[in-house]
């Protein structure tokens, strides 16, 4: 069942356009990855959908219905819930009032409780502020914070961004294990291997339009790789 | 023993200058909008009080409460229709914008009252006259018990809000970062309408204190503004407890100012404000550098 779908979106900062004419769609439970260079489009795309980013052109469609009017606080109650590029917690709140501050009404498994369960390294720092935490609990945070909506789509705008390898991990054994309970998940991710590993399908955009888009598991890596710089441009 | 009693007075000066400014600290605290207006809607407050007073005869304590509600009204009103339009177009157009309701306010209210001074210090009962004589060169007046006390209650309050509720939590999230705000599921544009709700009501309050401590006209909005500027400014812009003890501070300067001449008082409080400019942000060289 399709819970998202993108319509030919166009996304434009001023002049430059950042997103052309881009179409998708996610289905229920799937893990999708956006991957591209610097500058693809990928942040806009995930904004756009979020509800951040107001689209110059085409439709997002959640169940079906055009939220392309929505504002980005009533995508959150339809179950769309985005971590920002940077995390963009709120430094002066407690880690705790971080979470409670972004619990819906929607019902659903997750809970300050159950979040501070997947991300245990938060337990002992529940009152700390959060802008002195370290960049991997931060992360945490972010996706906690985002859990709390109980979304039907998380989106994740790179998640391993400034960590440390080994943080990386920690933060991804984590995601795994949500991904794994059948959320529907559309990730933006720098590092290629993670996102082949974690992604059931992988979107490439190049200068903000889709180029290859494929399973996971069927693409090799050199076409992705050639995709991703642009080396053999479709014409 | 006089210089006891100016600072004890000098308190209770600062608590009323800290309810008026209370109401300027969260609007600049939670949206970064300087009110100019803030002081012609004390006023305005202290006028709307007023008129309930003359038709109904009660006290102003409870015309107060009754016109609570219009007030609210009035600060959802004030944000829709002024300040959310005025802030989507840069951080100078509120400025702009309030300076000029500021105006319509003071016209409005001359048209409707004429210039005449009004006071409602008639309708606040035994407060505004009774006082406690401490010792010989001491005294305590009920009312700047009263005020004090008031100020306390509600900067705590506000700290309660602001700290224990969701509300409170939504205010501090928008003020950081309205987009991020937004993306976990907060009305930013409503949190905003209330904290501009919240600080009309407390700049009411200050008019009635304003009204029943002494006298007001159309026009005497600005002065107010102008000590509740100070106060927030000396307090550290938009802290909370800040804002308390900068309005005690301007207070205790301007009454050990009266000490030296009647007509130094309020010179003493800009001098205070002026100094403390200086000393936080590093001369006044510093503050044009990062105004413009």
């Amino acid at each position: 069942m399709t819970l998202l779908a993108v319509e030919k979106l166009d996304c434009r900062y001023g002049l430059l356009q950042a997103v052309r004419g881009v179409s998708f769609e996610v289905g229920q439970g799937e893990t999708v990855a956006l991957i591209g260079a610097n500058g693809a489009g990928k942040t806009t795309l995930l904004r756009a959908i979020a509800g951040a980013h107001r689209p110059h052109g085409g439709r997002v469609l959640m169940d079906g219905a055009d939220i392309n009017s929505m504002p980005a606080h009533r995508r959150v109650s339809r179950g769309i819930a985005l971590v920002p590029e940077g995390r963009r917690l709120f430094g002066g709140l407690t880690v705790m009032e971080n979470l409670r501050v972004a619990a819906s009404r929607r019902p659903g498994r997750w809970s300050v409780d159950s979040v501070l369960e997947v991300f245990p390294m938060l337990q002992p720092r529940r009152r700390a502020l959060a802008a002195n935490l370290s960049g991997g609990e931060q992360q945490a945070v972010a996706i906690g914070r985002a859990l709390m909506s109980n979304p039907r789509l998380l989106l994740l705008d790179e998640v391993s961004l400034g960590l440390a390898p080994v943080v990386v991990d920690a933060v991804y054994r984590s995601l795994s294990g949500i991904i794994g309970e059948g959320a529907t998940v559309v990730l933006v991710e720098q590092d290629l291997t993670r996102a082949l590993e974690v992604a059931g399908r992988v979107i490439c955009l190049l200068e903000g339009r889709v180029v290859l888009e494929g399973r996971a598991a069927s693409l090799d890596r050199d076409r992705v790789v050639s995709a991703y710089f642009g080396l053999k441009r479709p014409a | 023993m006089t210089i006891l009693n100016a600072i004890l007075q000098g308190i209770f000066l600062g608590a009323f200058y800290a309810v008026l400014a209370c109401g300027l600290s969260i609007m600049f605290g939670v949206m970064r909008i300087i009110n100019l207006a803030h002081g012609d809607v004390a006023v305005l407050g202290a006028y709307i009080v007023l008129v309930i007073v003359d038709r109904t005869g009660v006290s102003a304590f409870v015309a107060f409460l009754i016109a609570l509600p219009v007030m609210v009204v009035l600060g959802y009103a004030l944000h829709f229709s002024v300040l959310e339009r005025s802030l989507r177009a840069g951080i100078l157009t509120p400025l702009l914008a309030t300076f000029g309701l500021s105006i319509v306010i003071q016209n409005l209210l001359q048209l409707a009252f004429s210039p005449d001074v009004h006071s409602l210090g008639g309708s606040a009962g035994a407060v505004t006259t009774s006082s406690w004589q401490v010792t010989g060169g001491l005294s305590v007046s009920a009312l700047g018990v009263l005020v004090l006390v008031t100020a306390v209650v509600v900067f705590g309050a506000l700290q309660l809000l602001l700290s224990n509720t969701r509300l409170g939590w939504m205010m501090r999230a928008t003020a950081e970062d309205a987009d991020a705000a937004e993306l976990v599921g907060i009305n930013s544009r409503a949190v905003y309408a209330s904290a501009t709700a919240l600080a009309v009501v407390i700049a009411a309050l200050g008019g009635l204190f304003l009204g029943i401590r002494s006298v007001f006209d159309p026009v005497s909005g600005p002065t107010q503004l102008i000590f509740a500027f100070e106060a927030v400014v000396i307090g550290g812009m938009g802290s909370l407890w800040g804002t308390l003890l900068g309005g005690i501070a301007l207070g205790i300067a301007q009454t050990l100012g009266a000490q030296i001449h009647p007509q130094f008082a309020v010179l003493a409080g800009h001098l205070l404000f002026l100094a403390v400019l200086v000393a936080r942000f590093g001369g006044a060289r510093v503050v044009l550098r990062t105004a413009r």
